[in-house]
């Protein structure tokens, strides 16, 4: 586990494995992630659709539902087990302690009620303000998270919000009772450019001033590039790599990370070629054995190595806060 | 290609009885050149009307006003039957994978649809299918099956290959790779790229990603309300971004490089309403750097930046009042 | 890195030549995010191997799964089995008076199995009001009842879907002055108007189908009309228009098959409500007319004898109930199985 800059981690996730029982088969969406943030950290958890990235956040917040369940695990929120606790309990840390913000903001607020009434009750549950006074500090968290006019907005329905305004709203609920950790699921992936620079933006100064932990999801390696502290990036249900987001970028050490930011096209330096992952993320109920990557791994070719396909690798630490779940890097070399 | 004056609004009924109540000016009197051969690219963020300008060029939708000149012929006065022709000749990829194929059609049928309504014999078409899957990437065995049966990159590229069929010489793109995961964009891209050098195809490329655009297009527009606010070539763009708009659309794409440092432009608020557009110039409610009595009063018009391949419309960048122009940065 | 360009296969994994379909990224509310990161993952992919088939077969798998489907199916092939066999199956000629068989009206059954005496004739279900064998027209009823019910629903989906396409499709006063008439037969409560028809019409099997086929067109209308509304924004009616497609073709080979999702859920459902229409205008003496054996004109023609001679009302109403609940079974597990599957 790496260390956190502010002090011992707030959350801990060990083998965490959620597998979803169809009727097809058990796909094993999480197949034992470990995961750790720390006070005032932001973690970028990266990786396309399918890597069980969103499975992973739902799990932490026990939002799982039939045929999905959290099989295996545990998730350590200051000390305590999260998937060992009562629901009652689990029911007054979400919103509380630890809150959620979608990637739909529009279609995730409740048409009927307006902006400021549903800020205002976050507060009601968990800090038992109510009426006037709940009305004002929803008000003032809409200030905070920089919406204009923020009296009026309060009394506006959602439809009539934009994408941006809706999603500073979600926030707002999200910090009303002030939680510690924030997870953030594809929060921008809906808005235009300039928007999301704005929430983007929004989300460090919540770090910053707030001091909040902030769990971001995405699939844009850009976002976690601009505001994250650490990146972990998922495949078919694994960690494959974590790493400090400098040290990502400049040594990107598994072939899909490298991959991955080798596909992605960057304004203002134009490549002849994109690089290219052939083949396609694989079932996650008929799963290969051994490295799940494996299967369309140009490295693995290249270096000739055959217990790619027999056994599963390991994480394992290459240097200082570095982890990298590759058998190019089983004995600690690259 | 010569695009002038496109118009196309939409009526915003309401009412017992459907009166008209406003108006969306959703293209606002375009003008736009596309050159044999180039893949141009056009961008903005949503609302902007640059899928409602693809479409308009195509008379998938029917523009209200201007004309659009294809190897000289305004294809907007044709007749339904005198458009056979720029039908095989101009052809569209649209963005959803998941909604652009019929469902209950085999995908090779799909495919040669067009081909069809071309008049091309059953045995030449399915040699044509075969043909252009294999061109697109995939298997001629493809074609008997359904789409729900592929991924959406594979769709995309069946996509491709039914506007490839008709053997057509311009292709408007719209939104190719939006739907698409970050690793399956970039073999498509590539495959257009690609396609593009092979067939010798003149391509419109509409995006809202700037970074994407870059990667594939010779030229690119910027639109913003349903104006083209900076057209320049691709290097140009990147290296001398001239409308405020564009210098923050720039800004505001996030690099995957955690060393750049760059300070970034953040614009005041959300996009205007394309029902209610801001007076003068449309982008003046969000520029830092706008002035009062000018940029609220005229629209600022296309003028060149240097050279006739980089225009811009702004009254203090390329306009006649560039004695109050300010670095937008500082502005802030 | 050197670059190659994509061949196929680039995009497949070497070891599976199913293809999966993956979801796209955006667009989805967080449960939806883990909802398709499950889903993306069963379609195909070797496991649930689809075929080049299409959406029916995938659709005819899924309603074999469905036990609902299951019992309505078996409940309506026993009715299949009568009309079709009813002369091989029904020991006597459903309109024969039998009375010089030594037989009285409203005889009780005589089951030889059962202790019957055996020089009596068997009559299974025992004898009519008017000296005829109960089980036989029984039988011969279920001719009457499933033909009608689909004869009427076809001429109804058939006129509907027309309507529907029309007015959804060209929009504009088409649609308006179409749509009006199907809202002024709306308003009439179907039973009502399926009367006043068959008033006019007079009496008889075919004015009833006719007269009840009328009364059922609007729905099928407002069902079509509203699917053709929302295929026609979808992309790939748009390519078709790019690729030049006139606008006939494009109604009757894009769009007509994409509406009979929808329609052949509602029709079977409607079947069931045409059977006990029928039944109902056959009870008040405007559909079938005598002899012609129908379950709702004997149930009517006995209906006095509920308690001297149950068993000729109740057997009556139990086929009909049957062919209901088969109809409505197989219509709700029709629903369940398309839905999902191709609603995506």
């Amino acid at each position: 586990m790496t260390a956190s800059p502010n002090g011992g981690p707030i959350l801990e996730i060990r083998d965490l494995e959620t597998y979803f029982f169809t009727r097809d088969g058990v796909v094993k969406a999480v197949d034992g992630v470990d995961l750790t943030v720390g006070k005032g950290e932001i973690v970028g958890l990266v990786g396309e659709s399918g890597c069980g990235k969103s499975v992973t956040s739902m799990s932490i917040l026990r939002l799982i539902q039939n045929p999905g369940e959290i099989v295996d695990g545990e998730i350590y929120f200051h000390g305590e087990d999260l998937l060992k606790v009562s629901e009652k309990e689990m029911r007054s840390i979400r919103g509380d302690r630890i809150s959620m913000i979608f990637q739909q903001p529009v279609g995730s607020l409740n048409p009927v009620f307006t902006a400021g009434s549903q800020i205002s009750e976050v507060y009601e549950i968990h800090e038992d303000i109510k009426g006037k006074e709940g009305f004002k500090s929803a008000v003032d968290m809409l200030t905070k998270v920089g919406i204009p006019d923020p009296e009026r907005r309060a009394k506006s329905y959602p439809h009539e919000l934009s994408g941006g305004m809706a999603q500073r709203v979600m926030i707002a609920m999200a910090l009303a009772a002030g939680p510690e950790l924030l997870i953030a699921d594809e929060p921008t992936t809906a808005l235009d450019v300039t928007i999301q620079a704005q929430i983007i933006d929004l989300l460090a100064d919540i770090r910053n001033d707030l001091g909040t932990s902030i769990i971001l999801i995405t699939h844009d390696l850009g976002i976690v590039a601009e505001i994250a502290d650490r990146v972990a990036v998922m495949y078919a249900g694994e960690i494959v790599e974590e790493a400090a987001t400098k040290t990502l970028f400049a040594d990107p050490q598994h072939p899909y990370t490298k991959g991955l930011i080798g596909s992605i096209p960057v304004a203002g330096s134009r490549r002849e070629w994109l690089d290219v992952i052939p083949g396609r993320v694989p079932n996650l109920i008929d799963l290969p054995t051994g490295c799940r990557f494996a299967p369309r791994c140009r490295a693995r070719e290249e270096a000739g190595l055959t217990i790619c396909t027999e056994q599963r690798p390991e994480l394992r630490m290459t240097e200082s806060g570095h982890t990298v779940r590759c058998f190019l890097y089983e004995d600690g070399a690259t | 290609m010569n695009i002038k004056g496109l118009v196309k609004t939409y009526p915003i009924k309401g009412g017992a009885f459907q009166k008209v109540l406003g108006t969306v000016k959703a293209v606002d009197n375009v003008d736009l050149e596309i050159r044999q051969g180039e893949a141009l690219g056009l961008v903005g963020e949503s609302g902007c009307g640059k899928s409602t300008f693809g479409r308009a060029i195509l008379r998938l939708e029917e523009p209200d006003a201007g004309s659009v000149e294809f190897n000289g012929v305004d294809v907007l006065q044709l007749s339904a039957k005198d458009l056979k022709p720029y039908r095989r000749d101009a052809q569209v990829v649209f963005q959803d994978p998941f909604g652009s194929l019929d469902p209950r059609t085999s995908v090779g049928d799909s495919i040669a649809e067009g081909l069809r309504v071309q008049g091309v014999s059953r045995k030449q078409r399915g040699r044509r299918v075969a043909d252009v899957l294999e061109l697109v990437g995939l298997e001629p065995y493809h074609a008997n099956r359904y789409p729900h049966e592929f991924s959406g990159g594979q769709r995309q590229r069946i996509g491709i290959a039914r506007a490839l069929a008709v053997d057509p010489k311009f292709i408007v793109l719209d939104e190719p790779v939006s739907a698409l995961d970050v690793s399956i964009q970039s073999q498509i891209l590539n495959l257009l790229n690609q396609l593009q050098r092979e067939l010798d195809l003149t391509l419109l490329f509409i995006a809202h990603d700037l970074s994407v655009v870059e990667h594939l297009c010779d030229r690119i527009a910027v639109m913003y309300l349903g104006r083209i606010v900076e057209i320049a070539n691709r290097d140009d763009l990147f290296a001398n971004p001239t409308h405020p708009y564009t210098e923050a659309l720039l800004s505001a794409i996030p690099v995957p490089d955690p060393t750049v440092n760059r300070k970034r432009i953040l614009l005041e608020g959300d996009l205007p309403s394309p029902l209610n557009p801001p007076s003068g110039c449309t982008f003046h409610t969000r520029c830092p750097i706008a002035v009062e009595g000018i940029c609220d009063v005229t629209p600022p018009e296309l003028r060149p930046v240097n050279g006739e391949s980089h225009e811009a419309s702004c009254h203090l960048r390329t306009g006649d009042h560039q004695d109050l122009n300010r670095p937008l940065l500082a502005a802030q | 890195m050197t670059y190659e360009p994509p061949h196929a296969g680039d995009d497949r994994t070497p070891s599976d030549p199913e293809d999966a379909a993956d979801q796209p990224l955006d667009t989805m509310a967080a449960s939806d995010a883990v909802r398709d990161e499950v889903r993306m993952d069963l379609s195909g992919g070797g496991v649930s191997a689809t075929t080049a088939g299409g959406l029916w077969r995938t659709a005819g798998r899924e309603i074999i799964r469905k036990k609902s489907a299951i019992i309505g199916m078996a409940l309506l092939s026993v009715l299949l089995i009568l009309a079709v066999f009813a002369p091989i199956i029904a020991p006597y000629d459903p309109n024969q008076v039998l009375f010089d068989q030594g037989v009285s009206p409203r005889d009780p059954p005589c089951i030889h199995l059962f202790g019957c005496d055996e020089e009596k004739s068997q009559h299974i279900l025992g004898i009519d009001g008017n000296g005829r064998d109960y089980f036989s027209r029984i039988v011969y009823g279920a001719r009457v009842s499933l033909l009608a019910a689909f004869v009427a629903v076809l001429f109804a989906m058939f006129w509907g879907t027309i309507v529907g396409l029309i007015a959804g499709f060209f929009g504009g006063w088409a649609d308006n002055v179409l749509m009006r008439i199907m809202d002024v037969l709306l308003s009439f409560p179907s039973l009502l108007l399926a009367i006043a028809v068959v008033t006019v019409l007079g009496p008889g099997l075919i004015n009833a189908i006719l007269a009840i086929a009328i009364v059922t067109i609007p729905q099928y209308a407002r069902i079509v009309r509203s699917s053709v509304l929302s295929i026609r924004e979808q992309e790939y009616v748009a390519a078709d228009q790019a690729l030049g497609v006139g606008r006939w073709r494009l109604l009757a080979h894009r769009i007509f098959p994409n509406t009979l999702t929808p329609l052949i859920v509602i029709a079977t459902l409607g079947i069931a409500t045409a059977v006990l229409e029928i039944a109902s205008l056959s009870f008040l003496g405007l559909g079938v007319q005598p002899p012609t054996p129908e379950w709702g004109s004997m149930l009517a023609a006995e209906r006095n004898q509920v308690f001297t001679a149950p068993h000729l009302v109740f057997f009556a109403g139990l086929m009909i109930m049957w062919n209901v609940l088969g109809f409505n079974l197989l219509g709700d597990g029709l629903r369940d199985a398309i839905d999902p599957r191709l609603g995506r």
